[in-house]
């Protein structure tokens, strides 16, 4: 790939993903539940001041149980034993050396911990807990820690491309998670944000969001043999509107495709689907109608996993990425739970059962607090 | 061929002082974070009352750019600055905030305006639509100033033409203790860019 | 009446953080969103919390908001009717 300076640019792929929801620990299981149609979302019992809300929660038996089958160290949080478990079985192969680095994605980490308010600083740290990650691997290097809101994971893998045109690394590991907490649902729920039924992304009577949490786990290089996609096309462009609303016009997330599409060379007639945020609010999802219009990508199948699984924060780039390259490789464009009937003002194509399509191209996107977005371009190896 | 890249300008916010170009150009007697960024403001003359709302990391970040891109001489169509910008402690001072709000049962009132400032890039957010800044966003955690990943990453994005030019900051705030380094890099300047050189001012 | 419609501009001006304003500054007309005060959404929900932290009031739907929230007499006006603290 050239770059406009003329500099030739290796080529990335990505060659492992794998995945951890309430759904399943592993990539079959959670792709053959969305096929399914499967919700991840229940009413919840563990948060008394908000008796009746609606989460994805993995479950914490199932969690110990598989930890205690790969390591009997005891001073891991939760979130680092999912983190831990979702990279195990994409790194234990491989051979970590000064050329392997450990990209993390996270917006709260360790938040739990808060609740101890006497608990040092230093255990809330995100940098802390991508440490303790990278040390369990044996990583030399340090780990990169990004933590952008609700693009995290899936800007993590655009980073981690760019580490490997930009350096001599030889392998990136990424790493994403997220867990419901009770900091993030109180917030959400002073932002009303928080729908009282399962999520309906681009539904006409959507009414928010439902919280859920997930690890993801890919690993990325410049081999293509072992490739399952290639990462051709990234950007992350801000909306420069309002920090929690987002913009009207759908700049960010505009600009973050043209450049995505510009990079990758390809056309929006091109791609096999579009794998969208859809967090079902009344304005992300309307946003995302009038960018993909401005695109040309209003005929292009699209779907949110936010009804499956809820909106998992810095988890969800990556895990929908996972999901979509399973999908990819199936022939199959996923459905969109949660939608009966459009709700946004631009034409959009939204499959509620799985469509067979041999699929070539498909496109990432991510929208956050902060007026951030990510648009990121795949394609398939063969 | 790639154009010559330089520090184009270089801020730090550090002990009561403002400090560009190695220049200072404020100082206060004020150890309080919150009244030394008021006084700073009324002293550069910054009329932007959302200003007031923000948490401290923003109040610090949104100082730091607006002084060291008003040097610049934005006109109205530079908006291809790329942040990109890294800290130690996340936004773990507003999240301590928050987490306050949540901690009595018999007292529970979570404030929106205080959440949506426990992300890190919010910061970005603030700077992007104060100077209509359509370009990349990222936000890091290292433990210290990671020059090399920062400086690398910032030269691949000039290089690849994602962007015209880089803000690159190093904004860290935590109860009081703050430290501001801002570096714009781009095509035009005297001192030449170089990761090396970069670490040298920040640790002056 | 006159005692919270005071109160209420002075509250407004500290959760808001509306740095250059005083109560005076503040006419019982004005329009609190859009042209008037220029408050924003993340605002609104404040003014929501607001309503249920000193005075009581849970909004059983918050898009009641944008009525209730339209002057500060609109405010004072609802509160009275229904303020439980």
């Amino acid at each position: 790939m050239e770059t406009k300076n003329g500099n030739m640019m290796n080529a990335v792929y990505i060659s492992q993903i794998n995945c951890i929801t309430p759904l399943g620990f592993d990539v079959q299981t959670n792709i053959e539940a969305v096929l399914e149609g499967k919700s991840a979302i229940v009413k919840s019992d563990k948060y008394p001041l908000f008796p009746d809300v609606l989460l994805g929660e993995i479950s914490d038996e199932e969690i110990n149980i598989r930890f205690e089958k790969i390591s009997t160290e005891s001073n891991f949080s939760r979130l680092e034993k999912l983190m831990i478990l979702a990279l195990y079985p994409i790194i234990k192969d491989k051979n970590i050396t000064e050329k392997t680095v450990l990209v993390l994605s996270t917006t709260k980490g360790n938040i739990k911990l808060l609740k101890h308010l006497e608990s040092s600083v230093s255990e809330v740290n995100l940098g802390k807990l991508a440490r303790k990650i990278a040390r369990f691997f044996g990583f030399i290097t340090e780990p990169i820690v990004v933590s952008n809101a609700c693009v995290s994971g899936i800007l993590a893998v655009s980073v981690a491309k760019r580490i490997l045109q930009f350096s001599d690394n030889e392998q990136v590991f990424v790493v994403a998670g997220d867990e419901v907490s009770e900091f993030v649902i109180s917030g959400f729920n002073s932002f009303q944000a928080m729908s009282d039924e399962v999520c309906r992304p681009y539904d006409k009577d959507r009414k928010g969001i439902n919280l859920g949490e997930a690890v993801a786990a890919v690993c990325l290089s410049k081999e293509k043999k072992s490739g399952l996609v290639e990462v051709l096309g990234d950007a992350s462009i801000n909306d420069a509107n309002h920090i929690s609303g987002p913009s009207r016009t759908g700049e960010g997330l505009f600009i973050s495709m043209q450049k995505a599409f510009g990079e990758a060379g390809i056309l929006p007639s091109q791609l096999g689907f579009i794998s969208a945020h859809g967090t079902a609010t009344l304005y992300n999802d309307e946003m995302e109608s009038i960018a993909f219009n401005r695109m040309n990508l209003s005929e292009t199948p699209i779907f949110s996993l936010k009804a499956n699984y809820g909106h998992t924060l810095g988890a969800s780039g990556l895990l929908e990425t996972v999901l979509s390259i399973e999908a990819l490789h199936r022939s199959v464009v996923l459905p969109s739970l949660g939608f009966e009937e459009s709700g946004v003002s631009k034409p959009i194509r939204v499959f509620t059962e799985p469509q067979t399509e041999n699929i070539r191209y498909f496109l990432k996107t991510a929208s956050g607090f902060g007026g951030c977005n990510t648009a990121v371009l795949f394609e398939k190896v063969e | 061929m790639n154009k010559k890249l330089y520090i184009t300008s270089h801020l730090t916010i550090q002990n009561n002082k403002v400090i560009l170009d190695d220049k200072e150009l404020f100082r206060s007697e004020l150890e309080d974070f919150s009244a030394f960024s008021k006084e700073a403001y009324k002293h550069f003359e910054i009329n932007y009352p959302k200003f007031f709302k923000m948490d401290n990391l923003s109040k610090l970040a949104f100082l730091g750019a607006e002084i060291i891109l008003k040097k610049e001489l934005l006109n109205d169509t530079d908006n291809d600055i790329a942040l990109v910008f890294a800290n130690r402690s996340s936004s773990l001072d507003t999240d301590y905030k928050h987490q306050k709000t949540i901690t009595d049962k018999a007292n529970y009132y979570p404030s929106p305006a205080v959440f949506v400032y426990t992300l890190p890039n919010i910061c970005m957010g603030e700077i992007s639509i104060r100077h209509k800044l359509y370009a990349e966003n990222s936000f890091f955690i290292f433990e210290d100033f990671n020059a090399e990943f920062l400086g690398n990453y910032s030269v691949y994005l000039l290089e690849t033409g994602k962007t015209t030019k880089v803000l690159l900051a190093w904004v860290e705030y935590f109860q009081n203790e703050y430290k501001a380094f801002m570096c714009l890099i781009s095509t035009s300047g005297t001192e030449a860019f170089n990761i090396e050189k970069m670490k040298e001012i920040y640790t002056k | 009446m006159g005692n919270l419609k005071e109160e209420l501009k002075a509250k407004i001006i500290e959760t808001l953080n509306l740095e250059d304003l005083t109560t005076a500054d503040i006419a019982d007309d004005d329009a609190l969103f859009g042209d008037g005060l220029g408050l924003d959404s993340i605002d609104a929900l404040e003014l929501i919390v607001l309503m249920d932290k000193d005075y009581g009031i849970r909004l059983a739907d918050p898009k009641e908001g944008r009525a209730i929230f339209t002057s500060i007499q609109t405010m004072a006006d609802y509160i009275e009717k229904n303020r439980t603290k």
